[in-house]
């Protein structure tokens, strides 16, 4: 029982680390249909701001009040990268065929990558660590360090913050999009972006809120990583990009709820296979395997997805 | 307005990729021009240039790069330049069966000094041996490299071409379960490898030796090299209690898995083989990391007064990497073939006809090296079986001890 609280705590931990990161994909493609698979590295990018501003300004420095510094640093890296991308890949394609945008993410995507990998130990006036391997993502106070032991189950530091921090930009979000003019205008534009203009929306506008706010998620989600993982690499973007990109396939596309539950749904089935898969099919290597056998079991029987896809009909 | 976003995006595409081919041209050692006379053979290296393993990878190039600088600084070879082609196999096989293709096809190589994974090294073998191009690795340490898939029952001699100046899991495992069971009197352990040859064969002959001398393998686990969080790994450990935890794999996985334990609360320590043996596993694994066990092939370079030398030509070269873990058998690797061409290129007319003897000349090459004396037995293995057991202390790998493994 103890083990599988365990796992639970684990699980939930992974799937709230993936939710953050789906609802990027989510309210973008609710918004503009596009799969933003540059979603992951706008992930990466937030971590390498929170890492920069950490060492630009309190390198050595242990204390738990440099954290909303450094997610702010994060933030800014984030949303700048998401506005940008918008600005000069996407908004000039949004009239071209579906494809084109979607090579174009993928294209952006690995320029990002390839992006820090070369420039981040480059950068004039800083004196930044080589991203050509992985770099000691800063342990603080409070956040890492000696584990909480209730009962017999562990929680780690991070996990508390990654979990916490998943609960408050849940209600945050759902905040904004039901009660602010700006979310109800996001609301109004994925139902139907040409009436929507007509009643006098700024559609643009809406675009890079929507871009933005997917980035502040990620953004988050990048500090939870580093907390947790203890260190950022320059493809750190790629598979958790993947695996949010399931998450939201999985609660069913454009459905921000549906993102925050497949997240959770996918990082529990990844630490339950983990455990529980016994014999040659089991282990740590194989959970991957059982986290997409799933979504295609899913796919198959609730092609719309956990909770339902938000599919708008366009003629 | 479509128009001009357009060449918006254009523009902002050509600057972006201009000064991504600014700093894309790396330099290059070119020869030179150095008179008629003298012929050129080329040394290759295979190692990760980039990505995790890199600071491993470059110690090696450089290395090799320091060898043949003072063998044509000493003019070793009369009538011959020495030059170092490295190219980068990103620790993948694939990569480096490509590497090794394009080394093979150059009428100048004579010898390639890599690889750094035993995986790689499986996909390298093939390609270079037809072409009777030796190779010389510094740090393959599955077995089955020299003698074969059935190593432990019959061995055979893999490929004539293929050498090795470190020791091999074979010696390595056994030596950390003498050291864990008799030693830190420790009876139960849990293994974690990442599946690759070198994890996967380093774990199987530790723990046919734990076993062996009496202790209890009380779970085995594994991990994909792609992933950095084993938190779910570590708690389906964690319940059986293990007094340490052995790893086979290398310091990008083994730094994050060591700290993550330690705050999930498996408070033992995590051993591991050469792969670990780096100080970035420490920075890697914090604070944390403070009692972690390492093994690792010959005794520590700075200790051997033979390697002295070595370390302040090392430093006084001006390289950018440290020489790393490898870099004292990356030397004596570039040494033992540069040994081995004093005699097969001395009446040689071009490279490719000096292949074949060059071959020969290396299994009987003989000399006191940088990690001790270098020598290869039947199977092209180094004859030397000293290893050395670290541990991290006060942020530093520190000598435990240095044994000669014997039976």
């Amino acid at each position: 029982m103890d083990q599988f609280l365990q796992q639970l705590v684990n699980g939930l931990t992974l799937g709230s680390l993936y939710a953050l990161i789906a609802v990027g994909y989510t309210v973008v493609y609710g918004i503009v249909q596009l799969i933003n698979f540059a979603h992951g590295e706008v992930f990466m990018i937030g971590a390498f701001g929170a890492l920069s501003t950490y060492l630009l300004f309190f390198d050595g420095q242990t204390g738990v009040w440099i954290l909303p510094i450094m997610i702010i640093g994060a933030m800014i890296a984030a949303v700048g990268t998401a506005v940008l991308m918008e600005r000069v890949a996407y908004r000039p394609l949004r009239n071209a065929p579906r494809l084109a945008p979607l090579i174009t993410a993928i294209g952006i995507s690995v320029f990002l990558q390839e992006l820090v990998r070369v420039f981040y130990d480059r950068i004039p006036f800083a004196d930044f660590p080589s991203a050509k391997q992985r770099i000691p993502f800063p342990q603080l106070d409070v956040v890492s360090g000696t584990a909480v032991q209730i009962g017999d189950v562990t929680v780690q530091r991070s996990a508390i913050f990654t979990i916490g921090a998943l609960v408050v930009c849940a209600i945050l979000l759902w905040y904004f999009i039901n009660r602010t003019r700006l979310g109800r205008g996001m609301l109004a534009v994925s139902q139907d972006p040409d009436t929507a203009r007509l009643m006098g929306i700024n559609v643009d506008r809406i675009i890079v809120v929507a871009f933005a706010l997917g980035a502040v998620l990620a953004a988050i989600a990048g500090v939870s990583q580093g907390l947790q993982n203890n260190n950022i690499d320059f493809k750190m973007g790629f598979i958790a990009g993947l695996k949010a990109f399931t998450a939201a396939v999985l609660g069913g596309i454009g459905n921000i709820q549906g993102a925050v539950v497949g997240g959770l749904v996918l990082g529990l089935v990844e630490s339950m296979a983990t455990q529980y898969v016994p014999g040659q099919f089991g282990g740590g290597t194989w959970k991957d395997v059982w986290a997409f056998v799933i979504l295609i079991l899913v796919l198959v029987f609730r092609p719309q997805g956990l909770l339902g896809a938000r599919v708008v009909d366009r003629a | 307005m479509q128009q001009r976003s357009v060449v918006r995006v254009g523009a902002s595409l050509i600057v972006a990729s201009l000064a991504l081919t600014a700093c894309g041209s790396r330099s290059n050692d070119e020869g030179g021009g150095s008179g008629t006379t003298t012929k050129t053979a080329k040394i290759g290296v295979i190692a990760p240039l980039s990505g995790d393993l890199s600071a491993l990878g470059l110690g090696i190039q450089h290395s090799v790069e320091l060898a043949v600088k003072q063998a044509n600084d000493s003019n070793a070879i009369p009538g011959w330049k020495l030059e170092v082609d490295a190219k980068d196999d990103e620790a993948k096989p694939d990569v480096g069966k490509n590497a090794a293709t394009s080394l093979s096809s150059d009428k100048d190589v004579i010898g390639v000094v890599g690889t750094l994974n035993s995986s790689v090294a499986l996909q390298v073998q093939p390609v270079l041996a037809p072409k009777n191009i030796v190779q010389v690795s510094p740090a393959n340490t599955n077995p089955s490299l020299t003698a074969g898939a059935a190593w432990q029952t019959d061995p055979k001699r893999a490929y004539p071409t293929y050498f090795r100046t470190c020791t091999t899991d074979a010696i390595q495992g056994p030596v950390a379960a003498r050291y864990l069971f008799e030693k830190a009197k420790i009876t139960k352990v849990a293994t974690i490898h990442d599946k690759k040859a070198y994890g996967q064969g380093l774990v199987g002959t530790f723990a046919a030796e734990f076993k062996k001398l009496g202790g209890q393998v009380v779970a085995a686990e594994t991990i994909n090299p792609d992933d950095s969080n084993y938190q779910a790994v570590i708690s389906a450990v964690k319940p059986s209690a293990p007094q340490a935890v052995y790893y086979g794999g290398e310091y990008p996985n083994a730094g994050p898995l060591s700290q993550q334990m330690k705050a999930a609360g498996l408070k033992v320590p995590l051993m591991g083989g050469d792969g670990i043996y780096d100080p970035k596993y420490i920075a890697l694994g914090g604070k944390t990391s403070e009692g972690d066990l390492a093994t690792s092939v010959g005794a520590p370079v700075e200790a051997l007064p033979s390697a002295q030398k070595f370390v302040t030509d090392y430093n006084a070269a001006g390289f950018k990497d440290p020489y790393a873990a490898y870099g004292g058998y990356s030397f004596d690797a570039a040494n033992a073939i540069i040994a081995a061409l004093k005699v097969s290129l001395k009446d040689a007319k071009d490279v490719e006809s000096a292949r074949k003897a060059t071959v020969d000349e290396l299994s009987k090459v003989k000399f006191d090296g940088v990690t001790g004396a270098v020598a290869f037995d039947q199977y092209g293995d180094t004859t030397s079986k000293v290893l050395t057991v670290y541990k991290v202390a006060s942020g530093k790998w520190a000598t435990v001890e240095t044994a000669t493994f014997t039976g």
